[in-house]
């Protein structure tokens, strides 16, 4: 029997093949892209009615770079706290505004529909964030908010605030970030 | 599944069933139950012919012309066609949809034989002609309201109802402007613009009338606002003043008539050097509860709401004037007196809470007192003459705070319920909401009980940095909320201020977010969240008549005398308002932060409670 058809080398070879396969696949996950081109979108192609007079048109989907990308979807978990989307859309389930983590989806669950509902706002209560959020943190926004109810691929999903966070996810927050009683007022003024 | 892991429980080696006995030992160990602290007394029916409290009435009209019926609060009725031995034969006598699904928050009015009713957002007035049979629709105002007030409402999008004054009905939009609307003929007198949704205003409250001065308040204490509270002329429509509850003394309205009962209330621009920087710009202390006012001193008493962010550890200082009461001249607007009872809230504990007008004898005097049941979990009965706190103990259960001290009137806080940034804080009793939320109590002179409709809730918390974006929710804080020491969420606890303990009580498996209404037939009318309108025995608590409506009652219960002569008690049925948001807002209980945590303890309301805004009025055979 050839060594090398049945023995340590070939499963050297094979480990190698494989590794380098998932180094290849994580690097697409992990990559950081520090000179952002996000898509642009035409707010005339993003249809937020799947009902059309006569005959059916192809809604043009813009590609979301972000959708595969574990960096961008941890990202867009932060602006989202950051940005206080968190306040009305709590961590996914509503609160002031519409749940995020449901199937439910009022104005499309399309990235471009997410990404034109937190540029324009909607009349019921959405704020427009227009000129206020750089284009790719929405970008970003879209793909945490996708993922909260599923829509993005599992592999490159940012950890789950889970009740009440326990710092067990990649969110974690070293303890001594906050040690306690770190900001707590003087004495005199406390009650 | 169940017979699976039975099957193969046998099979596990000793060790790997040790080590999942102690983690399921330590699991429950971390979601017990508090056994700590602060509880009522046992319940104790008051001796007959003992001393009790009491209040003047006004002279009996039949009528529900302000929100709690008359200046003092009571929300008392001298009416005595319906009693505690009759009630039983209580039936619906019409009904009215609102064409709202949203919370109904509001009481009726009954002015001249007409019903006045504001809807949740869009704020619609409809006037029902009660000389007609079924109360036909006379007319309805449609004040049109911005539809993006909406998305600025941090507790559904309620509204708490309208009170009368010289032939006008005044209410507040969500959009922040107070309208006056003829009461006759339903065409508008005046409408002004008293607030701004870009900075996370709007308005919710019932306004009060007193000397021709429209009182009215802004909400937003989760949105980075400023509150304040606003005198109009109810001829013009015009401010007359403001008064802020953080800033300088200029703009609090303190002068040289402020005269507080402690020395930690006094000072000079305490609303500025109680806070960081300019942290009082957005603190909050919003005005979106309740007011009354007492003829013999002249003044207006209400409460100023929580300080923003809720995160306690981005706001050092005591606050002042939020989770604070004020005593104010009505005319000017002039605080008299000031009384902080959470200073530095950690916990969301607003003041908003009602201010109850009764005289009490003791120690052997007869004192002028407020009561106040606050969301703190403390019933205070302050003198409402200097603001002296006569007593505060705890109507629910507590365990965040360890007593008030009478002698500074200063909260005692408890060290380990401090929310500190980064950690994650359990059971804190009583929750966000407090043992009690904005839902009025009733007191009746017969009695001298202060029955108060409320909740029994605790919650962990994590506090987390809350950017501040004019607006938009300014928090810091997730929230999980779940059911108070022996489960109920709700209760209605009859109060006995003489001996300050409760009388009795009623447990009810959900939060009691309803009004109640007293009458001297000694009947106590509440509703619950899953429908039910109930009538008990204001003597002793006896369940005496329930009817189901089609969705949750959190709205105010009132009772009127009919054209025919007829007693007939009202109310809003249409669940939602922050308890009831995961049904009105269709929320996701699978984040427990859903609705600033209350969601969480909630997850049976929808299978409970659908929407549905109706008006139920209700009249003995």
């Amino acid at each position: 029997m050839d060594r090398w058809t049945d023995g340590p080398a070939r499963r050297i070879l094979t480990a190698g093949v494989l590794t380098g396969a998932l180094l290849f696949t994580a690097c697409r996950r992990e990559e950081r892209r520090f000179r952002e081109l996000p898509p642009s979108t035409t707010p005339t192609t993003v249809r937020v009615s799947a009902l059309q007079p006569g005959t059916m048109v192809d809604t043009m989907h813009v590609a979301n770079p972000y959708e595969n990308n574990a960096y961008a979807q941890t990202e867009g978990q932060r602006l989202y706290n950051a940005y206080g989307c968190v306040g009305c859309h709590a961590n996914g389930g509503g609160g002031m505004g519409p749940a995020l983590m449901d199937d439910k989806w009022i104005y499309g669950s399309a990235p471009e529909n997410i990404y034109t509902t937190i540029i324009q706002g909607r009349p019921n209560g959405m704020p427009s964030f227009a000129g206020r959020i750089p284009s790719y943190q929405v970008w970003q926004i879209v793909t945490y908010v996708r993922s909260l109810s599923g829509l993005t691929p599992a592999g490159s999903r940012s950890a789950r605030t889970d009740d009440m966070m326990m710092y067990d996810g990649s969110q974690a927050l070293p303890k001594h970030v906050a040690p306690k009683q770190s900001f707590r007022p003087p004495a005199s003024e406390m009650p | 599944m169940m017979a699976r892991m039975r099957t193969k429980w046998p099979r596990c080696p000793f060790v790997l069933r040790s080590i999942t006995a102690v983690l399921m030992l330590a699991a429950c160990t971390r979601e017990r139950a508090p056994e700590q602290v602060k509880q009522p007394a046992a319940t104790q029916l008051p001796a007959a012919g003992s001393p009790r409290a009491t209040a003047p009435l006004p002279a009996e009209d039949g009528q529900w012309t302000m929100p709690a019926k008359d200046y003092s609060g009571l929300r008392y009725s001298q009416l005595t066609e319906i009693t505690a031995d009759n009630v039983k034969n209580l039936k619906p006598a019409w009904t009215f949809s609102t064409a709202v699904l949203r919370g109904h928050e509001e009481g009726p009015l009954v002015v001249n034989n007409t019903m006045y009713i504001v809807t949740p957002f869009p704020n619609l007035l409809y006037a029902l002609d009660l000389t007609k049979p079924g109360a036909p629709v006379k007319w309805s105002y449609d004040p049109a309201p911005r539809s993006e007030a909406q998305g600025v409402a941090c507790c559904d999008v309620v509204n708490r109802g309208p009170t009368y004054a010289d032939g006008k009905i005044v209410f507040n939009t969500l959009d922040n402007h107070v309208v006056a609307v003829d009461a006759n003929s339903g065409k508008e007198v005046w409408k002004t613009k008293v607030g701004d949704i870009n900075t996370g205003e709007t308005m919710t409250m019932a306004p009060l009338v007193v000397k021709n001065i429209v009182l009215v308040g802004n909400s937003g204490g989760e949105m980075g606002v400023r509150g304040w509270l606003k005198g109009l002329d109810l001829g013009s429509g015009a401010v007359k003043w403001t008064a802020y509850s953080t800033g300088p003394d200029s703009s609090v309205l303190i002068g040289p008539r402020f005269k507080p009962f402690y020395p930690k209330d006094k000072g000079k621009d305490l609303g500025v050097s109680t806070w960081v920087g300019d942290q009082w710009t957005i603190g909050g202390g919003t005005v979106w509860g309740w007011i009354t006012y007492d003829p013999q001193t002249n003044l207006i008493y209400y409460g100023a709401a929580n300080p923003g962010p809720w995160n306690p550890d981005q706001r050092p200082g005591d606050n002042k004037w939020t989770s604070t009461i004020f005593a104010r001249d009505p005319a000017t607007g002039d605080a008299v007196w000031a009384y902080q009872m959470s200073p530095h809230d950690l916990h969301d504990y607003d003041g908003v809470n009602e201010s109850v007008l009764v005289d009490v004898p003791w120690k052997g005097q007869t004192r002028h007192v407020l009561l106040h049941p606050d969301r703190n979990g403390y019933l205070y009965m302050i003198d409402r003459t200097n603001g002296e706190v006569l007593s505060a103990q705890p109507f629910g259960f507590i365990n965040s705070t360890a007593g008030v001290d009478l002698a500074t009137g200063q909260l005692k806080y408890v060290d380990s319920k401090h929310p500190t940034l980064g950690d994650v804080v359990r059971d804190i009793c009583p929750a966000a909401p407090g043992a009690k939320d904005w839902q009025p109590s009733s007191f009746s002179p017969r009695t001298g009980l202060l029955y108060i409709p409320h909740q029994n809730l605790c919650m962990d918390v994590q506090s987390v940095e809350a950017n501040y974006i004019a607006g938009t929710p300014y928090v810091g804080m997730n929230v999980k909320m779940k059911a108070g020491p022996g489960g109920n969420r709700g209760v209605v606890t009859a109060w006995d201020p003489v001996n300050a303990r409760p009388a009795w009580e009623i447990k009810e498996d959900l939060p009691v977010w309803s009004g109640s209404l007293v009458t001297a037939g000694d009947v106590v009318f509440y509703g619950t969240m899953d429908g039910w309108f109930k009538a008990v025995d204001a003597r002793n608590g006896k369940p005496l008549w329930q009817y189901k409506t089609g969705s949750g009652i959190i709205g105010q219960p009132v009772t009127y005398r009919g054209p025919d002569g007829k007693q007939y008690v009202a109310v809003m049925s249409g669940v939602g308002g922050w308890s009831g948001a995961i049904v009105a807002g269709n929320l996701d209980p699978n984040d427990s932060t859903a609705a600033l945590g209350f969601a969480a303890a909630m997850r049976d309301l929808p299978s409970k409670s659908t929407k549905g805004g109706t008006l139920y009025v209700f009249a003995l055979p």
